[in-house]
């Protein structure tokens, strides 16, 4: 009976499934083949539900639920994809647009960037909101990499890949607001970086062109983060 | 320290204090002090001293006595207050103790800003001096803690606290005695009990007044709760642009310490308790509670998602119990008269007093602290006497940049929760702004946005990106230079941010605009339409640079 507990069935999207009591809503729908668009999420590091893409509708509370962080219960009965949801989606993807100088025809990621292909996805023709157009630095001081904010969503990866998984913790956020950045060590080039140990992880958890190696041009930066599940499994592993 | 131990003190202090003739109580909270108080006051010891009246009269400074506008302000051991004392009147002041109230400087005291009142968080302000213990204990301090430990449980302070109906004075209005139930019930290696005295609101200034006047009261009710949920180590959060404060809540602790109520085994109880300060370093998002409890743990201050809820994992990922400084100096009260006593107090919803600070286009500007369920009306034009002369009262904005500006129809409505949440506003954390004819709400609204754009902490894009938004559009309108599809923009990042953002901040970023949109839709037509501001406001900067 105990066990039996430990599981718990649920609708999303009218379909039944079953999950661990542990388990996220996001971790079901992507078990059943249901699509929930995410940015700052990615498997193997922390969840800080700070895009909130993932937002979905749960029958019997107001609020909407980041799908990221938030656990299954027992009939729970989760929409993933209403019209509501679709409309605050497009409009937080079109801020991320604007916020930042977002140009694919000449960035490296093009055609392998999640930000492009989410609003390919969720059918963005163009973005209604004025553009900043910031005046945002390129750093290339690092032998191997660039860090071109104009290209940055904020989305923290780099920041918890760097801290959780490789232990330097050499990125952070500093500033607030629309001023907020991510910086190496205390705001100093890359290249001079102390804590940095060079190996390139935050490049490949990177969603969008922001975080490259050097020498690749326009849409030559294929990300390669099948290590980050293998690399937590092994820890989980050695752990128990 | 025992009851008795603490009734002799009580008794020793005030039989010194009834050894004095006379006294002389000079403000010295921020208000105060910034208009010289501190000079007036030592201008009164050195006339006493001048006169030989050393021994028959005691200078004491003490907390705000809430008629802020008229400060500094002096009372006097024969019932009197005098306003605007300035240093050149000190021997006047020590003359009238003799010869009877000085006119020239006399406040009165038989108006409804004092009478209207009704005081119990403020009951000891300007009344004791807030750096001395003896002086709390010989007021009834700390007795309410003795009285938790020696006779009731855990529980049964709790169940006092949920009598009484007290909620959350921070802003949301939680039950209270819900909050300490979880917290008490909540499993972890040890609990902390964090009071929030990040007080950020433009114009508000209740918990600022609570600290520099009557630090105790707060220590008392943290000790109280740490008892009801089994804590053992507390902070205080408090905003390090209040120097005042953070000097008598140091002082507080120390000499609680030095008399036994901090430390180990209070009181020969189980409960030890420690407490210590931790200052904020100007970050609004730091009063959202797993904000603060980021900043506390070092780290950067910015919210994370809830649940888990800190009652479940707060500091340091143990149960905490996270509660404002008004909601804190409650409890000493609520436990020494029982929890029926307080429910008694206020509407049915919303028990108790609330303080608020009347600040903007109003005559006394200062501190109240009125029962809940009285009306707007009575608030701003009894006890504050309205706006100034010749000025017409358009609005008054609740709950800072999370509140709303309601407008003059909602005059008679009773101040509680759910009415100021019926009417777009919340209660927030007790900063009332008086507004008259000369303020524009498109530029109020602005004001807000402004504000909450440079305190968004950027985590999540919403209200990172939203609120630059929304101020940008803000801007053009009164600048006059936008367009009906820009004030679409406007409603819809209204929506967009109260429905997705990760925090408190974001999510109630809107309401200052939805509330003058749903108020004053006409300013905003005219703006727009007309390119006029009808207040007469916008725009003032530039032809007064072009001519």
């Amino acid at each position: 009976m105990a066990k039996a507990a430990n599981i718990k069935t649920l609708k999303i999207d009218g379909r039944d499934v079953s999950a661990r009591q542990n388990e996220t809503i996001l971790e079901v729908a992507r078990e059943n083949g249901i699509f929930i668009p995410t940015l700052c999420t990615l498997k193997g590091l922390s969840n800080v539900g700070a895009c909130r893409l993932c937002l979905v509708e749960v029958k019997g509370t107001a609020r909407l639920q980041p799908a990221c962080v938030t656990r299954v219960e027992e009939a729970m009965e989760v929409t993933t994809n209403s019209e509501r949801l679709q409309g605050y989606r497009r409009a937080i993807l079109e801020l991320l647009f604007t916020e930042r100088n977002h140009v694919c025809a000449v960035c490296v990621s093009n055609g392998h960037c999640e930000l492009q292909s989410l609003a390919q996805k969720l059918e963005i023709t163009h973005v209604h909101f004025a553009y900043r157009y910031p005046e945002a630095e390129v750093d290339a001081s690092h032998e191997r990499f660039i860090v071109d904010h104009n290209r940055c969503i904020l989305c923290t990866r780099c920041v918890r890949v760097c801290e959780e998984i490789e232990g330097a913790h050499t990125w952070d956020v500093m500033g607030r607001g629309i001023d907020a950045k991510v910086i190496t060590d205390l705001n100093e080039p890359w290249g001079s970086s102390q804590t940095c140990t060079g190996c390139g992880k935050c490049v490949h958890v990177c969603p969008t062109g922001a975080l490259s190696e050097k020498g690749k041009s326009v849409a030559e930066m294929l990300k390669r983060r099948q290590f980050l599940p293998y690399l937590t499994q092994m820890r989980e592993e050695d752990r128990s | 320290m025992s009851p008795e131990e603490l009734d002799q003190i009580a008794e020793t202090e005030r039989q010194a204090q009834l050894g004095f003739k006379h006294r002389v109580n000079v403000c010295v909270a921020a208000g105060c002090v910034s208009c010289q108080s501190e000079g007036v006051k030592q201008a009164i010891e050195k006339d006493v001293a001048r006169r030989g009246m050393g021994a028959d009269c005691e200078v004491k400074g003490v907390g705000c006595m809430g008629l802020c506008a008229q400060g500094p302000l002096v009372s006097t051991s024969a019932g009197v207050l005098y306003q605007k004392v300035a240093i050149e009147d000190a021997p006047a002041v020590v003359e009238s103790l003799l010869a009877g109230p000085d006119p020239r400087l006399l406040c009165k005291t038989d108006v409804p800003f004092f009478q209207a009142q009704k005081k119990i968080v403020l009951e000891n302000c300007g009344v004791i001096d807030p750096e001395r213990i003896e002086d709390y204990i010989a007021a009834g301090g700390y007795t309410a803690l003795m009285r938790a430990l020696g006779e009731l449980t855990a529980a049964q302070v709790i169940e006092e606290v949920t009598k009484s109906g007290l909620r959350g004075r921070g802003g949301a209005g939680y039950p209270t005695g819900l909050k300490w139930s979880t917290v008490s019930k909540a499993v972890g290696e040890r609990k902390y009990v964090i009071c929030n005295a990040d007080e950020g609101d433009p114009g508000a200034f209740m918990d600022r007044s609570v600290l520099e006047s009557d630090p105790h009261r707060v220590l008392e009710g943290m000790l109280i709760a740490a008892y009801a949920v089994g804590a053992s180590e507390g902070y205080i959060y408090v905003r390090a642009e209040y120097p005042l404060a953070i000097k008598r809540l140091r002082i507080a602790i120390r000499h609680a310490e030095r008399f036994g109520l901090l430390g180990n085994y209070i009181s020969a109880s189980r409960l030890s308790f420690h407490v210590d300060l931790r200052l904020g370093a100007g970050a609004f998002v730091c009063g959202e509670e797993t904000a603060l409890i980021s900043s506390i743990e070092g780290k950067r201050g910015s919210p994370r998602p809830r649940p888990p809820y800190p009652a479940q994992e707060g500091l340091f990922g143990e149960p905490t119990l996270i509660n404002n400084v008004e909601t804190f100096a409650n409890i000493a009260p609520i436990i020494r008269n029982g929890g029926e006593w307080y429910a008694q107090i206020g509407t049915e919803k919303s028990k108790g007093t609330k303080v608020f600070a009347l600040a903007g286009s109003v005559t006394n500007t200062g501190l109240v602290e009125v029962p809940m369920g009285v009306t707007l009306r009575q608030i701003v034009y009894e006890m504050g006497g309205g706006p100034p002369e010749g000025r017409q009262f358009k609005a008054v904005q609740t709950g800072g940049p999370s509140g709303g500006c309601i407008p003059a129809d909602f005059l008679d409505m009773p101040v509680d929760y759910e009415n100021l949440a019926k009417v777009g506003s919340i209660m927030g954390s007790g900063g009332m702004i008086v507004m008259d004819e000369t303020s524009c709400m498109v530029d109020v609204a602005k004001f807000f946005m402004d504000f909450c754009a440079s305190e968004s902490c950027g985590k999540c894009v919403p209200c990172r990106v939203g609120t630059y938004h929304m101020h940008r559009i803000l801007d053009a309108i009164t600048e006059r230079t936008a367009t009906a599809q820009d004030l679409a923009q406007l409603q819809e990042l209204c929506d967009l941010l109260k429905n997705t953002s990760l925090c408190g901040l974001g999510q109630s970023a809107p309401n200052p605009v939805l509330s003058t949109l749903r108020y004053f839709e006409s300013e905003y037509q005219a703006h727009i339409e007309q390119h006029v501001c009808p207040a007469g406001v916008c725009g003032k900067l530039e032809e007064a640079l072009h001519g």
